[in-house]
């Protein structure tokens, strides 16, 4: 194995809002390999999506990264003044977001955004940028990609949106692309048409990616490893075969339970019971204490990360059979 | 209760369509009325559908966006009047006829996806649930408090939720508020409009728990649209598979999810990506080539023969009907009557 494009260690970013603290990423690390894909599951408020935003520096008051490292090939992210982290953003990491809609600009040609997009980290000719759109268009499967440069958002389907959205991300060939819930907005047949393309994509330009996804399937469709969050925590991660096959931590092991694919139709689904916690007023010890039927005592003192070979996670009372 | 509604049918459409027009402008309408050529384009979100949903059945109904599958569910739901067809609720129209339809029937109520924008903000969770049995005299309004809190008891909630607000509860709370309305209505037929899309999944499963329990204590009768393949095969007993405002499959759930037999049936369900939990390979799949066409100008003939694999000359000219596929099975394709 390489060395890591990306190295996270104790992330964690807090929001000060006059409620309280939020400790939206609560102590995150991880290290991601080039050509790696990595898949980050959570519910909504689980703080994936502001994982992915602390990576690229996105994070806007209230909120701040307090404490950690994200080194990006070598180089600190933490600390960084804006204007540095601009010259990195596009270059050489890039984000690819849930809302294609709302991503492009809605008066701008396709090539024209392109064109910036380019033109924020290179000098290059408009001629030089109008092929390199329509190669990067092709490449991410727009057909007859040349002759609609012209176009403007409007006039693409969500998923062909999406698709722009996604060669914009690969422009400058970046070492890492968080996208957060890429294939949300898109229907089921398009999700799939896409998942095959960045499959491919990742595969021939070595980009290391985080694809952020409440969807289970979708990850392991893709993903070759795969994190557990839960209230700000990684709770479990590891290989997505071995994490979906024998999981440790209650919570993986509930969230699969309640697929309804994986039940006998008509049955009841095994079910999380309660809420996820406020990030504002987390439970003490374990978060997921509260939800967790497995939980004792001893659930009370936050659980430390154990690991087993390339797994890992956060319970005191892990489920054992089947543990790499 | 008329002696039709007795019989095991509770939902009967028969050949409903549905046309959405742009409004004409006023040169337009001159232009028309002087004798000009003026160009209408609509949209047929629903294409001459019939179906039929017994008593106590559960009917998933299934498709991507734009199939048509929402509309469908409104005008069972009543909420929209058909421009061509019959639907029938227990043997009783849904809608009068005539220039301003009125929905007749309390028999049929609806959940719609998003909690957030299906409840009133600005009223009491008490009155959102009781307002309509109120109204409708199920209950008077000197017992509406002790209605609601009955109904909110039976979905889960606790009854001091009469007195508060929308805002104070969470997605999943306002969907089982939203499930209470429908069901403070004693209906025989609920539209579940995505009940479950907008949650996250550890809550679709506890509101999928509570729909599958209230559906067998109150024997209920149920539209369930999803485009979620998992969600629709774990409630329903048949399902029905949407394409650009026709329905393209019907069958048994077991059967049409283990052996479909239309090409977009087979091509639908091959490209969701299973949950593969033997080996570290990612799960196999297969996307549908192409992209789904425009509703405003669908191809003629089969809707799907573009993206077909399998199309014949005569697919796109000639439009299928549905045909029997098997037990209880039916598929619009022309290859199937040819096997």
């Amino acid at each position: 194995m390489t060395a890591p494009v990306l190295a996270v260690r104790d992330l964690a970013t807090h929001f000060f809002a006059r409620a309280g603290t939020v400790k939206a990423v609560d102590g995150v690390s991880f290290d991601l390999a080039a050509g790696e894909i990595l898949g980050l599951v959570g519910e909504s408020g689980s703080g994936k999506s502001m994982t992915g935003y602390s990576l690229l520096g996105l994070i806007d008051p209230p909120g701040r990264i307090v404490a950690g490292s994200i080194k990006l090939a070598g180089q600190e992210l933490v600390g960084l003044p804006q204007a540095e982290l601009r010259a990195l953003r596009g270059r050489r990491m890039a984000m690819v977001f849930q809302d294609p809609m709302t991503t492009l600009n809605p008066v701008l040609s396709i090539a024209e955004q392109i064109r910036l997009a380019i033109a924020a980290h290179e000098r290059v000719s408009p001629a030089a940028a109008r092929a390199r759109a329509a190669d990067v268009l092709g490449r991410v499967g727009i057909p007859d990609a040349a002759r609609r440069l012209d176009a403007f958002p409007h006039q693409f389907s969500g998923g062909m949106r999406q698709r722009v959205a996604i060669a914009i991300a690969l422009l400058h060939r970046p070492d890492l692309i968080v996208a957060d819930e890429p294939t949300t907005a898109l229907d089921v047949s398009i999700q799939a048409q896409i998942i095959v393309e960045v499959r491919a994509l990742v595969r021939d330009l070595g980009t290391a990616l985080i694809w952020i996804s409440h969807d289970l399937a979708t990850v392991s469709a893709l993903a070759g490893r795969i994190m557990v969050m839960y209230a700000g925590r990684i709770v479990e991660h590891g290989p997505i075969g071995a994490v979906l096959r024998a999981p440790q931590h209650p919570y993986t092991q509930g969230l699969l339970g309640s697929l309804p694919s994986r039940a006998v139709p008509g049955q009841d689904l095994v079910q999380i019971p309660g809420l996820p916690p406020s990030l504002a007023a987390l439970p003490a010890g374990c978060a997921f204490r509260p939800r967790c039927e497995r939980a004792a005592p001893e659930c009370a003192a936050a659980p430390d990360q154990a690991t087993s070979g390339s797994r890992g996670w956060r319970c005191h009372r892990p489920l054992g059979a089947g543990a790499a | 209760m008329s002696a039709s509604g007795e019989s095991g049918t509770a939902v009967s459409v028969t050949g409903a369509s549905k046309q959405f027009a742009p409004l004409v402008a006023l040169g337009d309408r001159i232009a028309a009325a002087l004798g000009g050529s003026v160009e209408r384009r609509s949209v047929r979100a629903v294409d001459d559908v019939s179906l039929e949903i017994a008593r106590g059945e559960t009917l998933g109904l299934v498709g991507e966006s734009g199939c048509g599958k929402s509309t469908l569910g409104r005008l069972v739901a009543g909420i929209l009047p058909p421009s061509a067809g019959t639907i029938r609720i227990c043997g009783e129209p849904v809608m009068s006829q005539g220039r301003r339809p009125r929905k007749l029937t309390t028999r049929v109520q609806t959940i719609f996806q998003d909690p957030y924008a299906s409840l009133d903000p600005r009223m009491r969770i008490g009155t959102i649930v009781a307002e309509g049995p109120v109204h409708h005299g199920l209950v008077a309004s000197a017992d509406a408090a002790a209605y609601a809190a009955r109904w909110l008891a039976k979905v889960g909630l606790d009854p001091d939720a009469v007195p508060r607000y929308p805002h104070q509860f969470s997605g999943g709370q306002r969907q089982r508020i939203a499930i209470a309305r429908a069901l403070a209505m004693q209906p025989e037929v609920l539209v579940c409009d995505e009940p479950v899309a907008s949650l996250d999944v550890s809550i679709q499963a506890q509101v999928l728990n509570l729909l599958l329990q209230l559906r067998r204590e109150l024997k209920l009768t149920m539209l369930f649209i999803s485009h979620h393949l998992g969600v629709v095969r774990h409630v329903s007993d048949r399902v029905a598979i949407m394409y650009l405002g026709r329905i393209v499959e019907i069958g048994p759930a077991e059967t049409v999810y283990a052996r479909p037999q239309h090409p977009y049936t087979q091509a639908l369900l091959a490209s969701v990506p299973q949950l593969v939990l033997d080996g570290d390979a990612p799960g196999s799949f297969r996307p549908i080539a192409g992209e789904l066409p425009s509703p405003l100008s669908p191809p003629p003939g089969c809707h799907f023969h573009q993206r077909c694999p399998v199309a014949l000359p005569r697919c796109s000219i000639e439009s299928p009907q549905l045909r029997d596929a098997g037990p209880g099975q039916a598929a619009a394709c022309h290859l199937v009557a040819s096997r």
